[in-house]
């Protein structure tokens, strides 16, 4: 059953993202992948789209995969699913457990997980940029030239914005920058 | 009441590009300035409460405001206001994406997009990393969770990072809460 299933993905998913957006990443990444709902390379691509539309990623990805798997029905479950664990929670707090984010134990269970948090975004920075540098697989490693023209020029133009312009290049400006820098670098290559 | 909820909410949610912290900065503008529904320090307990539990910081903050404002149903609201705006846009791209993927230059900037989400995903890391606090155990921690992800994946060994976020709170648990009230303890 697709839909339980879209559910039952999603609600963990919003059960054990801690630390916002980024953080969920890879805990999408692996459920979509293990149930063969979307290819890597297509998640890659969403969360492109992600970064350039507006709300949420956890709300965008659930309600896509739940389009793209069971229709309408499919992304009003999906997107169900990722905002229960959320919503029961936090009313569970506002109503019963007024002080459950004084607690010591809690504090010390967030404590104890930011560090792997933060190892896990960067370690799906870091995976990402291997596939998109050509690396498939233990023994397939096919450089992919376009895409190491492309991340250089992204970080000199984010370094030289923030060292002469005093500036952050957003996440917008930067996947519009980046689509640009695509058609470019591939039509000349 | 209800409706200025919904409304507020959904304003919010269609203007906010970016994920949960772009949307800190509009949720307050709106909510303590212009609409005065809770005092600066209201605002800023629901934020920590929001950055600390599971779940989008955006679907927190609005079931937390909503609920404060007007009970369940204001929670009930509060949160479809947030999220309707991001699950239309989607649906109707979710419908288009697949075959808008297959012309040959939005495939070449997808190229370019996809460097680009590698860049900000790890951009977004080393931010985070550098506010970690530099003690030995969350180092540790740190180390071991990234190299363990990263043959993993070499290796294409299939794995579930909820253990590692699970077990990392435990030890979390243990060393931070019980050893340190033993700690106490022995120095009384």
């Amino acid at each position: 059953m697709i839909y339980l299933r879209l559910f039952f993905e999603f609600f963990k998913i919003g059960l054990f993202t801690f630390g916002g957006g980024f953080a969920m990443i890879p805990l999408v990444k692996e459920a979509v992948i293990e149930n063969g709902w979307l290819t890597e390379s297509q998640f890659y691509n969403f969360i492109g789209v992600c970064e350039s539309t507006p709300g949420p990623i956890a709300i965008n990805m659930a309600t896509y995969v739940g389009s793209t798997q069971g229709g309408p029905f499919g992304s009003i479950v999906a997107t169900l699913g990722v905002v229960m664990p959320s919503f029961i929670i936090i009313l569970l707090i506002a109503v019963v457990l007024k002080n459950l984010t004084n607690n010591k134990h809690f504090k010390a269970f967030l404590r104890g997980v930011k560090p792997v948090v933060i190892a896990l975004i960067l370690s799906t920075g870091i995976i990402l940029l291997l596939k998109a540098v050509g690396f498939a697989g233990i023994t397939s490693f096919r450089l992919d030239i376009a895409s190491i023209i492309i991340f250089t020029l992204l970080v000199m133009i984010t370094f030289v914005a923030k060292k002469y312009f005093k500036k952050k290049v957003s996440s917008i400006q930067l996947i519009l920058i980046s689509a640009v820098l695509g058609i470019a670098v591939c039509c000349i290559l | 009441m209800l409706w200025d909820l919904f409304s507020t909410f959904f304003k919010i949610g269609l203007f906010t590009f970016g994920g949960g912290y772009a949307m800190i900065a509009q949720c307050r503008e709106v909510i303590v300035e212009s609409k005065k529904w809770l005092t600066e320090d209201d605002f800023f307990q629901i934020i920590t409460i929001a950055e600390s539990t599971p779940g989008p910081v955006a679907i927190n903050t609005a079931t937390y405001v909503g609920y404060k404002k007007n009970g369940v149903i204001g929670s009930v609201c509060a949160t479809l206001g947030t999220v309707l705006p991001s699950m239309m846009i989607i649906f109707i791209i979710s419908l288009f994406l697949e075959e808008f993927m297959k012309n040959q230059y939005v495939a070449y900037a997808f190229v370019g997009i996809k460097c680009a989400v590698a860049f900000l995903i790890m951009r977004a890391g080393m931010g985070m990393l550098t506010k970690m606090e530099k003690k030995p155990l969350p180092v540790i921690t740190f180390t071991v969770v990234l190299a363990a992800m990263i043959i993993f994946e070499i290796f294409a060994v299939s794995f579930s990072s909820i253990f590692f976020i699970l077990t990392g709170g435990f030890i979390g648990i243990f060393v931070y809460s019980i050893l340190d009230a033993k700690k106490e303890g022995n120095t009384k």
